[in-house]
């Protein structure tokens, strides 16, 4: 099953994909752009996974102290971050490096708590697709990364789709790029992952009990390059989704 | 099982989940960092509000058990005024933050005591049940000053750190402010102003009270991992 969740008309809806482009659940067909996107699942703990592709560790190798490690790299951000399919992320105006990042997104459906490698999967709803912005000018070296970097309003983007976790044969086998005004810039492929999704539902449980909505953004391969005011940036993943955004400025937050 | 919910059911104090703490934001505990502050891995002190997240798996309310897992013996006992946003704060200006906060709290942020403030583990923060939220919510405007608040901890009864809310790198209204300059705050939504230097630790089978006098005292125990039974 594949479902969204979009505001239209004056209410929220369930969508589901149409050759039209999308239908309600009240039968209504609308084309995508005509419906706001909202995250495709209601957003409860969301866990980013740092450095979880051994090309990107390569590539930020010079930036980080460490390229080795034994544990999962980690950190939080709050749901208030996270905006929909087509939405717009702001660019502050002294950003010299914003970046996106194409990340798997593995939506927890069943209470997790020190769940055993061989059991991690059955905790999984389902998927989507995240484009998780950083912007590097305000890292700082104090619980990297700073959530200034990280935690920023409309720079954590969900969706279009939840595809519900039957549907996606193996998760640790789809191509993901991202293209900026067209342009490939990102590849990889979910194979990559250096913590597969058992292993990380395993090593979370161990410590923090895992929820349905909880979700778990899975690290991005390498391949960031700067994005600019203007840019439609489109991160994909076969077979989960192909998400649109569009990088604002400033002046459209009246700063 | 998840920790025992916290719902403060009376608007505008629902709760929305969302807790966020600064680190170091006590003048004295970044102090004490010396000179290290500027050496590898910092290589500069702190220049924008550092925060950490407590994740919902950590929400309990006072009277609750935290369990200390197998692998450490203690865990420090944060203590730390708790602002609970009435009124949705995006890019306040520090004259009006304070205007945004429905009431006050206490919270309770247990955490692995780790000496690495680079890139320490989520787990060092986000255990379950590791973030005690209580007794109440008092309105704003019941509290004259939050920046002058006397915080008492005890561990079984006993005075383990006699603190207060003043000292901070960023006052309550500055830090508000400077949050919700990259990240909106949302009614419902709780920022810690922080935890001062020299937070006790504690044990399994100790009990912990942190107490503000115009809000009360919110209580917790320490209980072994496998040890898990009702009070």
């Amino acid at each position: 099953m594949t479902t969204a969740r979009v505001a239209y008309g004056g209410a929220l809806h369930e969508a589901t994909p149409h050759a039209g482009g999308v239908e309600l659940e009240d039968g209504r067909v609308l084309p995508e752009e005509a419906v706001v996107w909202l995250p495709p699942f209601e957003v409860g703990t969301v866990i980013a996974l740092g450095l979880n592709y051994a090309d990107h560790v390569r590539e930020l190798a010079r930036e980080l102290t460490v390229t080795a490690k034994d544990e999962p790299l980690v950190f939080l951000k709050t749901p208030g971050a996270v905006i929909g399919h087509r939405g717009f992320t702001r660019r502050p105006r002294d950003a010299t490096f914003m970046h996106y990042e194409c990340e798997l997104a593995v939506v927890i459906g069943a209470t997790a708590r020190k769940v055993a490698r061989a059991d991690a999967m059955r905790h999984v709803a389902g998927y989507t697709v995240c484009n998780d912005y950083a912007i590097r000018d305000y890292l700082e070296n104090w619980y990297r990364p700073n959530l200034r970097v990280k935690n920023r309003d409309t720079c954590t983007v969900l969706g279009p789709w939840f595809v519900a976790a039957g549907d996606i044969a193996d998760p640790h086998r789809l191509a993901l790029r991202t293209s900026v005004n067209g342009k490939v810039t990102q590849q990889g492929n979910t194979a990559d992952m250096v913590n597969d999704i058992p292993a990380l539902i395993e090593y979370l449980s161990g410590f923090m009990t895992l929820s349905a909505g909880d979700v778990i953004l899975t690290g991005t391969p390498d391949g960031v390059v700067n994005v600019d005011v203007g840019d439609e940036v489109v991160t994909e993943i076969d077979g989960v989704g192909r998400l649109v955004n569009t990088i604002v400025g400033d002046d459209t937050f009246g700063i | 099982m998840l920790a025992s919910p916290v719902a403060f059911d009376a608007p505008p104090y629902r709760l929305s989940g969302v807790v966020v703490g600064p680190l170091l934001n006590h003048a004295a505990a970044l102090a004490a960092l010396g000179d290290a502050v500027r050496e590898a891995p910092y290589k500069a002190a702190p220049k924008g509000p550092i925060l950490y997240i407590k994740p919902r798996n950590t929400l309990a309310a006072t009277g609750a058990a935290v369990t200390i897992p197998a692998t450490g013996a203690e865990l420090e006992i944060g203590a730390s005024l708790g602002m609970v946003i009435g009124a949705t704060a995006c890019r306040v200006d520090p004259r009006q933050a304070l205007a945004h906060v429905a009431g006050y709290t206490l919270v309770a942020d247990l955490s692995v005591p780790h000496d690495t403030y680079y890139r320490p583990s989520i787990r060092f923060k986000a255990l379950d049940g590791s973030c005690l939220i209580g007794p109440r919510v008092v309105a704003r405007a019941s509290l004259a000053d939050p920046d002058a608040l006397a915080i008492r901890i005890s561990v079984d009864g006993v005075e383990a750190q006699s603190t207060g809310t003043g000292g901070m790198v960023r006052s309550a209204a500055r830090l508000i402010a400077d949050v919700s300059e990259f990240m909106t705050l949302r009614p419902g939504d709780v920022l810690m102003l922080g935890v001062a230097l020299g937070a006790p630790r504690g044990r399994a089978g100790q009990r912990f009270a942190i107490e503000v006098q115009s809000i009360g005292t919110l209580e917790g125990r320490l209980v072994a991992e496998g040890e898990e039974t009702p009070a």
